[in-house]
């Protein structure tokens, strides 16, 4: 009965077939991009100066991926991909840290000052990087952290949104469960600990992928502060490559480049699919 | 919302906020403060002294013909990027719902671009329509239309709009999707029985259905818009030519740090906030209203 019904409103026969090619058509257009890249980098510079250029891989793949990972340009792609995980990784495992903490005091505590900063850690939302760059870059030169990990990551630290998400979510822990561990004599980080991070789990693992995207694919931030090349990230460093003036770009090394780039992330992206849109549908509410 | 049961004592609190709120502090209340302080001044040029002249940077940005042309310029960006991508993703997301079998093989393939950071999409699209070994613009000028974004405003602008809003489709997708995929059955069927087709039935009762998804991926396309495509700017035309393509937040970056023009960068940071602001305002406001999966 509920298959008949089904092809009441889904499509059959030539419809589905139809829908199953504009589909296919449009995950080719979206997907060409990557493709091109993707073939750029395994072909000669030659192949490519001389358009138009192939648009099926050559045999140059090992040549370009270990000329970019070991040489790069100003300084060896490996580098770079090591920068970008620490500042991502760091940023993502910060933000959940922070947040878990500061929710925990938010719900479970009543403390002077409470709703003052439960408003202060709301009014960052309104603070993007972009619209306080220069006097944060002094902040950040006056603490002689320019060209390290620590300035890579510590202003991109704090989280409304990592907050909001912890705080509505332990609204929901019930209160059966503090009010036995009240009883039990539990400190209030036992009942943390035990209680509250485990429950906490989903959350925190849907949070660090959005959170390790995010700081992944930050540029601005990086491209500030990190004027030494050893320190550049790779989502940064790519623009990097280009020369100035009218010399012509090492083209198959810049797109073998690209495509380390975006490897992570979607490796993230795609393996943790249910949780990763779980977090998104969650973290815009 | 509140808990009945809480903890007894106020350092403990204190010290587990104390994190957030130093790095609030150090990081985002005091650089926005310095904005706001910094846009009252004018640094002399050896950056020795600082002359006050009230709201005398407002007045010169707001004359200033460049700075209004960034505000148009940022207006037209907005709307594109959020037309291009949220009309590809709806259509997408149509086409994916009526799919019993596959769908979840289309998700998969289509979240790709959302994982490709912005300034890295930047060099993917730029590198096809480079003037000179751009395949599209290859086939494009086999055609006999002349592509160069170098030169020509305009086309300057549809590329950034186009990089821009690539891997917005995913994330659009993905939300239109799950809105898709919420409506009830029973009330397509119903429309179905009394003979509506596909298209009547999508723009009668599914489009409607869809209208808080929609609002809410409309502010955060703009805030996306506004704030995260720098990258893109940066990487494919760095602003020009004759800053057609100079966005708000890249005259922040270009006067700041490339002019070294620190009271009217100010005063661009604070006319940002308010924008920030009031956008974040709007994204509450449509927040209440929208469909919770």
């Amino acid at each position: 009965m509920a298959r008949e019904i089904h092809g009441m409103v889904e499509k059959r026969g030539a419809g589905l077939w139809l829908t199953h090619v504009l589909m296919i058509l449009g995950v080719l257009v979206i997907f060409f991009p990557i493709w091109l890249a993707f073939v750029a980098s395994t072909v000669t510079q030659p192949e490519i100066v001389r358009p138009p250029m192939p648009l099926w891989p050559g045999d140059q793949f090992f040549e370009n991926y270990k000329a970019a990972l070991f040489s790069g340009v100003n300084v060896p792609v490996a580098t770079m991909l090591f920068n970008s995980l620490v500042m991502a990784i760091g940023i993502a495992v910060g933000k959940i840290i922070i947040s878990l903490l500061s929710a925990f005091a938010i719900v479970y505590f009543r403390f002077p000052g409470r709703t003052f900063f439960f408003w202060m850690i709301f009014l960052t939302l309104m603070l993007p990087v972009e619209v306080r760059i220069v006097p944060t870059y002094e902040v950040v030169a006056g603490f002689g952290m320019l060209n390290s990990y620590s300035g890579l990551i510590f202003p991109l630290i704090a989280s409304a949104t990592a907050t909001f998400l912890f705080r509505q979510f332990f609204l929901t822990i019930p209160d059966e469960l503090a009010e036995a561990a009240r009883v039990d004599g539990a400190r209030p980080m036992r009942f943390f600990w035990d209680i509250v991070v485990p429950m906490s789990r989903t959350n925190v693992a849907a949070l660090f992928v959005i959170l390790f995207i995010y700081g992944w694919n930050q540029y601005l931030w990086p491209l500030l502060i990190t004027t030494d090349p050893e320190m550049n990230t790779i989502v940064m460093g790519i623009k990097q490559m280009f020369p100035s003036g009218d010399d012509v770009a090492d083209w198959p090394v810049i797109m073998a480049t690209s495509i380390l780039a975006m490897i992570p992330p979607v490796i993230v992206v795609v393996s943790m699919q249910k949780l990763f849109i779980r977090g998104l549908v969650d973290s815009e509410k | 919302m509140e808990k009945r049961v809480t903890f007894r004592g106020w350092l403990l609190p204190l010290c587990l906020i104390a994190p957030q709120v130093i790095i609030s502090a150090v990081f985002f209340f005091y650089p926005a403060g310095q904005a706001i302080w910094q846009s009252l001044f004018i640094p002399d040029p050896f950056g020795l002294s600082m002359q006050y002249v009230g709201l005398g940077n407002f007045e010169y940005l707001l004359s200033d013909k460049f700075y209004r042309a960034s505000f148009v310029t940022t207006g037209v960006f907005s709307i594109l990027v959020t037309l291009v991508s949220m009309i590809p993703a709806l259509f997408l997301a149509v086409m994916a719902d009526r799919l019993i079998k596959g769908a979840g093989v289309y998700r998969t393939l289509l979240i790709w671009p959302y994982a490709v950071a912005p300034a890295v999409a930047g060099v993917l699209w730029l590198f096809m329509f480079n003037t000179r070994v751009g395949v599209v613009s290859w086939y494009l000028g086999n055609l006999g239309y002349d592509w160069n974004h170098v030169l020509n405003g305009n086309e300057a602008m549809g590329l950034v709009v186009v990089a821009s809003a690539w891997g917005r489709i995913s994330y659009n997708f993905l939300f239109f999707f799950a809105a898709l995929q919420a409506v009830p059955r029973s009330v397509i069927e119903a429309a179905a029985i009394d003979g509506a087709r596909f298209w009547r039935r999508f723009f009668t009762i599914v489009l409607p259905l869809l209208s808080p998804t929609t609002f809410f991926l409309l502010v955060v396309n703009v805030v996306y818009s506004f704030f995260e495509t720098f990258g893109v700017i940066h990487t494919i035309t760095s602003g020009g030519p004759q800053q057609s393509t100079t966005i708000l937040v890249y005259k922040v970056f270009a006067d700041g740090f490339v002019g070294q023009d620190l009271g009217s960068s100010s005063a661009q940071s604070v006319i940002l906030l308010i924008v920030v602001g009031l956008l974040t305002v709007l994204q509450f406001k449509f927040v209440e209203k929208r469909v919770h999966y």
